[in-house]
């Protein structure tokens, strides 16, 4: 059988030497190279679809699993799929086109160099949700960097150099911490096979160290409340398909990385660190929503509104039942449509008028009737309206806390509320009232590009917000696969220690 | 000594011999026909370094001593031999288009380097405490006349002054640590010096030897607080010869450094570890800090390496075959990247001049792309980010120290490295996010093109497979430790 995991890992790499090998200089070589982008991102999606349907959703472990020779001893190159992955590869694929077709425009300098680096992310960030080995897992997890230092950086705004150092440096700090606990893990384990990680029951006091180390890691990426401020200052000065990426895929492979290594790896320490995380997470809910509330900056303003939401990911997440982590990936898989699309629909406006303030908008929707309802849709998506996807992934994991911390749930419900609060103010802001402004009495509805952009995102929002089940039958066996193994170290462990106790009370 | 006996011995160090019989006869060549053969030599050079290292792969396998036991060719030498032949080789390559344009191509330059190269090879198969300071002597006296070679400007002459100086101070300091270590086990040969220590133990007049000898060799890989010659020498020295200092001498000496450790004092490895890691770390710490504030490249490359040996050093600490695997991955790899950084600093030349400082780089990813991409490429490298090759470096460092145990030093490790990451970064920066500076004088030359992009290639595609290094790197380590 084709290695189609590998296939769809490196495909882009294909179109990259396609773009380097290509001798057109100028417009001709520009067209040329978006066109080769757009043309291999589709069949990286394409293949993402077919694995898809290879995928059984019944069967327990991993699937498409590939395995061969590499860095000698245990460490091998191994990659696969399971429930928990598969979605986020699939999300990975269906985003990047929409990125390229976002840029085909609004990049006009070093439009070659633009794309390769694109195209190098692509395999990076899909090969973070393949790997199945944490070396493997790490060198795909942490060589994102680069691309993505380089696209803030060459092609960001006009505070791009402060904010892509400053990406580069918090996510390297983390980074490095999680390689000594990789490094650890192997040394005590004698393998780094995830599979043979999550049967393996590391000692209570190391569990919490290696945890740490991966929060510090994961928590930077995701991020959470207090290690955040990255993200606002990476989203603003990104280019538009950059800060979606940004927050359509980067950010979700801190929460990928919670549930695949975090909680199955250290379950003690998950269930000791619980509570902090829950505090975390709530703290991130309402400051990140308060902060939102107060932005001039629709960019910034959505960057903050992200760090909201995932601060409901960690949530769910740490719940450790099955409503948590259920709510919690299809929260994931929903922020990707639905912050996407709106940093896609900032991009529309920034591009004609180019600022993001707040103020310089006002009446729009007289102007851009299709724009304004496309904004519509994705505004209440981010409310978590029902009927959108930003709704099953709050609510279940709402659920799933309320069943282990009523007081959390509470807190985090304010979140919504205030979420409302913005993101319906910021709405009213830029769409209603009058067109009163000189610069926007001409600005032109969505064109043909940006419809198409914009339509399969609607689509997907809309689509899974009234009926979820895909989703569910997708991650349904390995979330149950991954709590009942937590479940089963976790009463390993109590049945190790109650004999001492019942020995010291007589 | 029988003929037979002697005859074993010469053709165990076969490779020494060609060399050094090969570095006369060009010395004659370059004697009786002066300067316009200079370029000839540097290619009769590089074949006749090719030579050497083609009779070392073709040596035989195992340890053999020879010279009454003053000598030893052994995988770990053989190793270490072939990574230093090629720092050389490269070295005198990437040099041949600077020496032209600076009007310093004489015959001299190759047979320097030549000459280093030889004790360089002596100081890695030293068995003996006399024949490491021969060997050590006769590459750093070739070194001091190279870091002066452009004798017409001040800085080169200082450069080498101030060389010498500091390296004859060092060497007197190892010199008289070597003397208090065979006054006190009565041998300077290292299987004696070792079965002693492993019968008598550790005495106070021993321990300061150690010390002693450890504090030469530590200036010889400049490691903190023996570091303070690098910078300076770095930047006056003409700037092939900087990257020649960087490369193979520095591999040498921990060659010998790692002879010593694990050699005859491996018994007194409680007395040297904390030597080891204090000086690593504050290697580590120094290189990362020190670097940010320097504005000329060449400086701001002394730093760097100062902060990769504190780095590599930690493999040292680490004291098992897998660190010293990590020490020899990490020296190959630092080796490959720094030989492609140093082709583009040479290209930095303006209106017939070398141009040093790092702001002359602003843009190059417009003046050229090519150049811009294989040295950021180099960059993230250096900082180890993933896949490229300079993580690999780390990884295996890093892993032994954690499997000693040794994890806040792994930590301090990391921390340093994202510091460093800074200034690395900020070159990048220059190249790619400034407004372009003036273009330089011209691109690369052939040789220097190809130098670069077949090291950026073997740094980027290192992860594709990198066992064979791992393994016979670690064939070489197992080797040491008898």
């Amino acid at each position: 059988m084709m290695p189609l995991l590998s296939a769809i890992v490196f495909f882009p790499l294909l179109g990259v030497l396609l773009i380097v090998g290509m001798a057109r200089e100028g417009e001709e070589g520009d067209r040329l190279a978006r066109q080769i982008s757009l043309w291999t991102t589709l069949v990286v999606f394409g293949f993402s679809l077919y694995a898809w349907y290879l995928f059984d959703p019944a069967k327990h472990g991993f699937q498409l699993a590939e395995n061969a020779a590499w860095l000698g001893g245990t460490i091998r190159y191994r990659m696969g799929v399971d429930g928990i992955s598969l979605p986020f590869v699939i999300l990975t694929a269906f985003l990047m086109p929409l990125c390229i077709l976002a840029s085909w425009e609004s990049i006009e300098k070093r439009v070659k160099e633009y794309m390769i680096a694109f195209l190098i992310l692509e395999t990076l960030m899909i090969g973070v949700f393949t790997a199945l080995d944490l070396v493997v897992f790490y060198l795909f997890f942490e060589g994102g960097l680069i691309p993505m230092f380089l696209i803030i950086g060459i092609w960001g705004g006009p505070r791009r150099v402060y904010a892509t150092f400053k990406f580069f440096l918090y996510t390297l700090l983390g980074s490095v911490l999680m390689l000594v606990a990789i490094m650890a893990m192997y040394v005590t384990a004698g393998t780094t096979d995830v599979a043979a990680l999550m049967a393996y029951h590391f000692p209570r006091e190391m569990q919490n160290w290696l945890f740490l180390a991966f929060l510090a890691s994961f928590a930077v990426k995701l991020p959470m409340w207090p290690v955040h401020t990255w993200l606002p200052d990476a989203h603003v000065e990104a280019p538009t398909a950059g800060s979606v990426i940004l927050a359509g895929v980067l950010l979700k492979m801190g929460g990928y990385g919670f549930l695949r290594f975090s909680l199955p790896m250290f379950p003690d320490a998950s269930l000791m660190f619980a509570p902090m995380m829950f505090t975390l997470s709530v703290v991130a809910i309402i400051y990140a929503s308060l902060v939102a509330l107060a932005q001039e900056d629709i960019k910034k303003l959505i960057a903050y509104s992200s760090v909201a939401h995932m601060g409901f990911v960690t949530m769910g997440l740490f719940a450790l039942n099955r409503q948590g982590v259920d709510g919690a990936v299809v929260q994931m898989i929903s922020h990707g449509f639905i912050s996407a699309a709106l940093f896609l629909c900032v991009g529309v406006i920034y591009d004609r008028m180019h600022t993001r303030e707040i103020k310089a908008y006002g009446g729009l929707v007289q102007r851009m009737p299709i724009y304004a309802a496309v904004f519509m849709v994705f505004t209440l998506g981010n409310v978590g309206l029902p009927g959108t996807t930003g709704f099953i992934g709050e609510f279940l994991s709402l659920v799933g806390v309320f069943q282990v911390n009523t007081w959390v749930a509470i807190f985090a419900t304010t979140g919504i509320i205030l979420s409302a609060g913005y993101a319906l103010w910021l709405y009213g802001r830029v769409m209603f009232g009058a067109l009163d402004k000189a610069s926007l009495q001409q600005i032109p509805d969505l064109g043909f590009r940006e419809v198409v952009v914009m339509a399969p995102l609607v689509a997907a929002t809309l689509y899974f917000g009234l009926y979820p089940k895909p989703i569910f039958e997708l991650t349904g066996t390995a979330v149950e696969e991954t709590l009942t193994g937590i479940k089963s170290k976790l009463a390993n462990t109590a049945a190790a220690e109650t004999p001492t106790r019942t020995a010291a009370t007589p | 000594m029988t003929d037979a006996q002697l005859l074993f011995d010469a053709t165990s160090f076969a490779p020494e011999l060609t060399l050094a019989i090969g570095a006369m006869l060009l010395l004659l060549v370059g004697v009786f026909s002066g300067d316009r053969f200079s370029e000839t030599i540097s290619w009769a050079s590089v074949a006749l370094i090719g030579l050497t290292a083609f009779f070392i792969v073709t040596g035989g396998a195992g340890r053999v001593l020879a010279f009454n036991g003053g000598m030893v060719a052994d995988p770990f030498g053989r190793f270490m031999k072939l990574t230093v032949l090629a720092g050389s080789a490269l070295a005198l390559l990437m040099s041949l288009e600077f020496l032209r344009a600076e009007k310093l191509a004489r015959f001299e330059y190759p047979l320097l380097v030549t000459l280093a190269t030889l004790g360089m090879l002596i100081m890695v198969s030293a068995n003996d405490l006399i024949v490491l300071y021969l060997g050590l002597e006769l590459q750093s006296l070739a070194l001091y006349v190279l870091a002066a070679f452009a004798r017409d400007t001040v800085r080169s002459s200082e450069a080498g002054l101030k060389y010498f100086v500091l390296g004859a101070l060092s060497s007197g300091m190892l010199l008289y640590g070597a003397s208090l270590i065979y006054g006190f086990t009565g041998s300077t040969n290292f299987d004696a010096i070792a079965s002693t220590i492993a019968a008598s133990g550790m005495s106070v007049g021993l321990i300061i030897g150690l010390v002693f000898l450890l504090a030469g060799l530590a200036f010889k890989i400049s490691a903190v607080p023996f570091h303070m010659w690098a910078p300076d020498v770095y930047e006056g020295s003409p700037t092939p010869v900087t990257a020649f200092f960087a490369g193979a001498p520095k591999i040498a000496a921990m060659a010998l450094f790692l002879r010593v450790v694990f050699g005859p004092f491996a018994g007194a490895q409680h007395q040297w570890f904390q030597i080891i890691a204090l000086i690593s770390v504050a290697s580590m710490i120094l290189g990362a800090v020190a670097a940010i504030g320097q504005s000329n490249i060449k400086r701001l490359m002394a730093y760097s390496s100062i902060g990769h040996m504190g780095y590599a050093l930690i493999g040292f600490a680490a004291a098992s075959p897998a660190g010293v695997q990590g020490v020899l991955v990490y020296l190959v790899i630092y080796l490959a990247t720094i030989v492609g950084t140093f082709v583009v600093i040479m290209m930095m030349r303006r209106n017939g001049q070398a141009i040093e400082d790092i702001a002359e780089l602003s843009g190059l990813s417009e003046r050229d792309p090519t150049s811009a991409y294989l040295l950021a490429i180099l960059m993230f490298s250096l900082i180890g980010i993933p896949p490229l090759a300079g993580f690999w470096g780390k990884w295996f460092v890093f892993l032994a120290a954690i499997d000693a145990k040794l994890y806040w030093l792994a930590v301090v490790g990391f921390v340093t490295s994202v510091v460093g990451a800074y200034y690395y970064l900020n070159i990048v920066r220059l190249m790619f996010f400034e407004a372009p500076a003036q273009p330089f004088e011209k691109p690369l030359g052939t040789v220097n093109a190809a130098l670069l992009a077949g090291t950026t290639a073997f740094v980027l595609l290192f992860v594709v497979a990198p066992a064979p290094l791992a393994d016979a790197a670690l064939t070489a380590a197992q080797s040491l430790f008898k």
